[in-house]
């Protein structure tokens, strides 16, 4: 048996699980990264538009700052969100862009004077500060108050993870590529790192580790249209369920992007219409301000998808043999703009589309992007249910997102909780010493040796590729973006026929190294589990929040669903995950529930958001002279680690 | 687009390396055209359909991550992002990205190489003072046309395509390569970075550096993101002979 020993062991190679493993190797941990691919191709490169973080050196983000950005996290998460995660995150943000600049990232700059931008589809000039000349800038996105989204033309991702693996590589971190963990190893109720299969060798490893980070990014890939990179199919969530011990939270919430093209679903990002760009029905008609009067194309992601989809039901989308779709018109924008804030948005136009966005319309269509649910953990990263299990960035459910996160918030939080988790993962190896027996590891390494064996032999059996593309249909049909009872429950019996079939699996090509349907036959009776947890949850949830919009129950109903949906699989030979739920103490929340201001409210009311409210209230009246840092440790203290603790600065603000 | 169909010839390199036994080979695969089929749509086509075994990579099949460069009908490209259409005799032939260590069939080891570059040219900011930034303060200021210039020269997806298309890489196994030039024209660029002309000099300043070049051109006309090699090498150039 092959036993490679470390103190952090973290699992996935983007930008969450990169700045973990970097927090841990400061600290003075070994450390290594397992990849299935080269780390600077995971999919954080993927992010487009930009991060947000409350700098507020633009004209347009003056006045910014952590309450602002805290209060469009929380309206945007449709109240579904930890809020003091939340809080940690947004006094953490503009550390973390600061940290990134002295490491590499060439943010996009502040250029003092004049410039004409579109705002609400008209030329407007505004005048940028001398004194904020050669700061970080910032777009506007959707759901947010200020232009708060830092970037690098549309690359921000790509720089961001080039920069952080950079890092990783001057601090001689160890990434080993194309490995996959394929279970977790853990005793007692204590993780002590995975099972890892080389997808070239096909050899089995057992990484042994004091903590474990999983950072595997969402489950997208579970819905047969997305956005997302096909390496995302949510193994890392997958691995923590089977344990039977860590918990998922909030599988359902998954989030559709207003823009992907039609039909490939690859993303046009939301700075399309954040630097005024429109959407248009097939009369050319700009509708979104009809529907959204204030935000417009600029309310939050999962109103602006659901708005889009109403409108194609009343007739007025564009048909095409893809079905119907609308327009994105960045035409206005003119091509210097394009060519330079947009060009990673123009390539994909020429090369997919075959059209030059300069000149012409952008067919799109809300697509799956996000995964807001994943692996449940405490603000400190850890699972509350396995210990020395963490989790960060898209594939935890840190839960700073709620039910629906904002444009730019998630390659923030990759960051943000690579940072403030990467602390608390080296909290975790200094205080705990490395105590697994071997006969556990040994356990676990036949198990997983068994089940490959089991599909190297079997004679007749199940397809995975087929397998898997039933499963991502009976997600688009049936768990999309509205989604309603009777569907949901066909969801439910549909996958829990297909986790029946997925136990008979059999190859055609039966060798146990460098293999593509045998990786296929390892990760589809997982997917499969997840996209239960995901159709379940969903099917209990009988109300609608953010991204989880229910036809039968329109109303968000905080009186009775006001928390968080938590799913373990105990049992391997069930078919249905357990699923319990964790209330959100309104008593304790800095912002108690209230409307967004974009989107229908027909909210239920909670009986304590009142009484919270009057207590805040009554918080502010006692304490006159509290500035903002005052009463926000009044109403929502918050555990931060000590080097995140201080105030951040902002031109013409100073540290106020 | 065309709503004929057609069918696709798609010759197609195989070979696996772990396979005791096995030995290079072409084979041929017919796939019906769709509209605005990919060469990422048509092999996972054949590989779900036809044959499970068939290696290649794909990540992001958007064009942005630089993981399915191989070489098309004779052209080093990224894959994802080539239409089917473009081949009006529906004839397709893949090979690997030569270069590159082989995994298997069309899958390359792009990852180990651009490690090795990185460690290399030291692909990252010289600064000491870099993990000591009080990042409550406000960040430095840098001239936004120079944040922009990065920026272009930072658009490099490690891809390869610059340099299986090199022919003094053939001939120069140690030879830098396009990539590793664009990566040190980006830190030499870069206000932030502090390493001088002789550090930049201690690592192309020689034959399997930007002196070996042959300007034959291949990684300019190859690249899939338009970056300027041709022009970045020169000045590097022009940079490194003024040292000695």
């Amino acid at each position: 048996m092959k036993v490679i020993y470390t103190d952090s062991l973290v699992i996935g190679g983007g930008l969450a699980g990169l700045r973990v493993a970097i927090a841990s190797m400061q600290r003075g941990f070994d450390t290594i990264v397992l990849s299935l691919i080269p780390a600077k191709r995971s999919h954080s490169a993927a992010a487009q538009g930009g991060m947000q973080a409350s700098l507020g050196a633009c004209i347009k983000g003056e006045g910014d700052d952590e309450d602002i950005h805290f209060s469009d996290t929380v309206k945007g998460s449709d109240w579904g969100c930890d809020q003091d995660v939340a809080r940690m995150f947004v006094n953490t943000s503009p550390k973390a862009i600061r940290q990134l600049a002295a490491w590499g990232v060439p943010w996009s700059r502040v250029r003092g004077g004049d410039r004409d931008v579109i705002i609400n589809g008209e030329k407007v000039t505004i005048t940028e500060k001398n004194e904020a000349h050669g700061l970080i800038t910032s777009r506007d996105f959707g759901g947010t108050k200020k232009w708060r989204t830092c970037f690098t033309s549309d690359g921000t991702g790509h720089t961001m993870l080039y920069a952080m693996d950079n890092k990783a590589i001057q601090m001689g971190i160890p990434i080993h590529e194309r490995k996959e963990a394929i279970a977790l190893i853990h005793e007692d109720g204590v993780c002590y790192g995975a099972i890892v299969r080389d997808l070239i060798t096909g050899e089995l490893t057992a990484y042994v580790a004091k903590a474990t980070t999983i950072a595997t990014g969402g489950y997208g890939r579970l819905y047969a249209v997305t956005t997302n990179a096909v390496i995302s199919e949510g193994i890392g969530n997958a691995i923590a369920l089977e344990t039977g011990i860590a918990t998922l939270g909030n599988m359902e919430a998954v989030q559709f992007h207003p823009t992907a093209i039609v039909p490939v679903g690859i993303l046009t990002t939301e700075g399309c219409r954040g630097d005024g760009g429109l959407l248009l029905d097939k009369d050319g008609y700009r509708f979104m301000p009809d529907y959204e009067p204030d935000k417009k194309e600029l309310a939050s992601r999962d109103v602006v998808s659901r708005r889009m989809t109403e409108h194609m039901r009343k007739g007025k989308g564009v048909p095409s043999r893809y079905g119907d779709h609308l327009w994105l018109d960045i035409t206005l924008l003119g091509r210097k703009h394009i060519e330079k804030n947009l060009r990673e948005v123009k390539e994909i136009c020429e090369y997919f589309l075959g059209i030059d966005p300069v000149e012409e319309y952008i067919p799109v269509r809300p697509t799956q992007h996000y995964s807001m649910g994943g692996i449940r953990t405490k603000a400190t990263g850890e699972s509350p249910a396995l210990k020395g299990l963490f989790s960060a960035g898209e594939a935890a459910c840190w839960d700073m997102h709620g039910f629906n996160r904002l444009g730019g918030n998630s390659v923030a939080e990759t960051v943000v909780a690579g940072m403030i988790v990467g602390e608390y993962v080296a909290d975790y190896c200094s205080a705990n010493p490395l105590n697994v027996s071997t006969s556990t590891i040994q356990q676990f390494m036949k198990q997983e040796e068994k089940k490959i064996t089991d599909l190297l032999v079997r004679d007749f059996g199940e397809n995975p590729f087929q397998l898997k593309a039933e499963m991502q249909k009976i997600m688009m049909d049936k768990v999309g973006i509205f989604r309603n009872g009777e569907d949901l429950e066909q969801a439910v019996e549909e996958l829990k026929v297909l986790s029946q079939r997925a136990k008979k699996i059999a190859l055609r090509n039966r060798i146990s190294s460098s293999n593509p349907e045998l990786v296929e036959a390892i990760r589809v009776p997982k997917m499969i589990k997840l996209a239960q947890c995901v159709a379940y949850g969903a099917m209990l949830r009988t109300e609608s929040r953010g991204a989880h919009a229910r036809e039968d129950y329109p109303e968000r109903n905080d009186r009775d669903w006001l928390k968080r949906t938590l799913t373990t699989w105990k049992d391997d030979f069930s078919d249905l995950p357990e699923v319990t739920y964790e209330d959100l103490d309104v008593m304790k929340m800095e912002m108690p529930p209230g409307s967004r201001g974009y989107g229908v409210d027909n909210t239920v009311q909670h009986p304590d958001t009142v009484r919270r409210e009057q207590e805040i209230q009554e918080i502010k009246k006692t304490n006159p002279g509290a500035d903002r840092y005052e009463l926000q440790e009044l109403l929502n203290p918050i555990l931060i680690p000590e080097k995140f603790k201080g105030k951040n600065e902002r031109i013409g603000r100073g540290f106020k | 687009m065309s709503d004929q169909e057609r069918v696709l010839k798609f010759q197609i390199f195989r070979y696996n390396p772990q396979k005791k036994g096995d030995k290079p080979r072409m084979v041929t695969y017919e796939v019906t055209e769709a509209p605005g089929m990919t060469i990422f749509i048509a092999l996972n086509e054949i590989r779900e359909q036809q044959d499970p075994s068939i290696q290649f990579d794909f990540v992001c099949r958007a064009g942005i991550c630089g993981s399915c460069a191989m070489v098309v009908n004779g052209q080093p490209t990224l894959a994802c992002r080539t239409l089917t259409s473009k081949y009006e005799d529906g004839q397709i032939k893949l090979l690997p990205l030569p270069g590159f260590e082989l995994i298997g069939d069309l899958s390359v080891n792009t990852g180990k190489f651009m490690r090795v570059m990185s460690e290399r040219v030291e692909s990252w900011i010289h600064d000491k003072y870099a993990d000591e930034v009080n990042f409550e303060k406000l960040e430095e200021r840098m001239d936004p046309d120079v944040a922009d210039e990065i920026y272009e020269l930072e658009r490099c997806v490690e891809c390869g395509c610059c340099v299986s298309a090199c022919a003094t890489k053939r001939m120069r196994p140690d030879f830098l390569s396009a990539v590793g030039f664009m990566r040190l024209a980006r830190y030499a660029l870069d206000p932030r970075d502090k390493r001088s002309d002789e550090e930049f000099y201690e690592i192309i300043g020689d034959d399997d550096g930007v002196f070996g070049c042959m300007t034959l051109l291949g990684c300019e006309d190859y690249c899939p993101k338009d970056l300027p090699h041709q022009t970045r090498i020169a000045y590097l150039r022009r940079k490194m002979a003024l040292v000695r």
